[in-house]
């Protein structure tokens, strides 16, 4: 009897048994995340994969799992994969599902061929293999989903890292936080003279509070917007320039002399609202007072 | 610690920062030593065709220190001289990183063979 159609037996013969011990051997699992996934769904995917592999087996053996007959597994495996990996679950107990099969198959199989050793061997062989290569294919989709988690995050950082704020008529301010690579430092330099040809602005702050590390790249990048800035016919001001930022900037040889720089936001404010000809008071005491 | 790409360099300057607070370094000489290791892992990366860096806080007696070593494999620096003076660059850069790397340390060494690779040595102390 060929290999693939004893184990199809198998698994048709003693669906019920096989499901039982396997639901039982992942309950009893050290890995099963009782508090992320509930009985019922458990039950209900490992019956769907039983019925699938057992399918999957009878028309494609257990040779080729790129073939079409494993497309329905594969894809089922790929779902559960997906769903447990973003309900939290790690990557071993994700493929605990799989592996758990092991136990159940085996202990049936060996009852089957209780008489023929050699051929129990090969049989056990074969299913080894299988789940093996199953497992690595639920790893693999497990992964595949985290992949494109962190990677929307990454979009989405970037996006939601260069806002550009009005501060008041013909001012614009740019706070900058976190690290400046290229990527990120053109996208800021789009936006910011995006900003400033809408609104018409004449200056434009740029806040680095928010960034830890000032080296020569950033400064250049820094220089560069503000060159940028300059040829639109706006004003730059860079501030957040703390203390020790300062001293590593002078010991590094760069030279911000020709831009002007604030200690904080509110002194670069201050001074951009002087530029603008605009003011900002507290209301006067003795109109308080006069009534 | 291996540096190979933009996010290394990152990941390195976070090492570095906890290790200087580890060792009692003030908030400037903080910024000091990471801003440095800033510079020359970049330089491993845009010249160097990547490389590692190894990272060994000092103690002599009540003075503490970071010695920090910057190693490639990559095509090395024919005229150091030249490399270390300000404004001089082979690629885009502004041509402070390595002179103000030594600015910025208490002690540098760097020793460069063509065709064998670089390895710059920073020390700040405390």
């Amino acid at each position: 009897m060929k290999s693939s159609s004893r184990l199809a037996g198998v698994i048709k013969n003693h669906e019920k048994e096989i499901l039982a011990d396997w639901i039982k051997e992942q309950l009893a699992s050290t890995t099963l995340r009782g508090d992320l996934l509930k009985e019922s769904e458990l039950r209900e995917q490992s019956r769907a994969f039983l019925a699938a592999v057992q399918a999957a087996v009878q028309k494609g053996g257990t040779e080729d799992l790129a073939g079409p007959a494993w497309a329905d597994v594969k894809q089922l495996l790929a779902e559960i994969s997906r769903a447990r990996s973003l309900a939290g679950f790690s990557p071993s107990e994700t493929a605990t599902f799989v592996l758990s099969l092991k136990q159940p198959l085996f202990s049936r199989m060996t009852a089957e061929l209780k008489s023929n050793a050699a051929e129990l061997g090969e049989e056990l062989w074969s299913i080894t293999l299988l789940l093996d290569k199953l497992g690595l294919f639920t790893i693999e989709a497990y992964l595949k989903s985290r992949e494109s988690v962190i990677e929307r995050q990454q979009t989405e950082l970037l996006e939601l890292s260069t806002p550009v704020v009005e501060l008041w008529d013909d001012i614009v301010a740019l706070p900058l936080v976190g690290t400046l690579d290229s990527n990120r430092t053109q996208i800021v330099m789009e936006t910011l003279l995006q900003k400033i040809v809408q609104t018409g602005a004449s200056i434009a702050i740029i806040d680095i509070t928010g960034v830890p590390t000032v080296d020569t790249l950033v400064a250049q990048h820094l220089l560069k917007t503000v060159a940028a800035t300059r040829l639109m016919g706006a004003d730059c001001i860079i501030s957040g320039i703390r203390p020790q930022i300062a001293q590593t900037i002078v010991h590094l040889g760069v030279n911000l002399g020709e831009v002007t720089t604030k200690a904080s936001l509110a002194d670069a404010f201050q001074v951009a609202l002087k530029r603008t000809g605009a003011t900002i008071g507290k209301a006067k005491a003795e109109a308080a007072g006069a009534v | 610690m291996a540096i190979r790409s933009p996010e290394d360099i990152v990941h390195m300057r976070r090492a570095v920062r906890e290790h200087a607070v580890r060792q009692g370094f003030s908030l400037v000489d903080q910024t000091k030593v990471v801003t440095a290791a800033s510079e020359l892992a970049r330089n491993i990366i845009n010249y160097g065709g990547g490389g590692e860096m190894i990272l060994q806080p000092l103690a002599e007696g009540v003075r503490k220190g970071l010695k920090l070593a910057f190693v490639d494999q990559g095509p090395g620096i024919p005229d150091i001289e030249l490399a270390l003076k300000d404004g001089y660059t082979t690629g885009g850069g502004m041509g402070l990183g390595l002179g103000g790397a030594k600015r910025l340390s208490s002690e540098f060494q760097i020793e460069s063979r063509v065709g064998g690779g670089t390895r710059v040595t920073i020390t700040r102390w405390k």
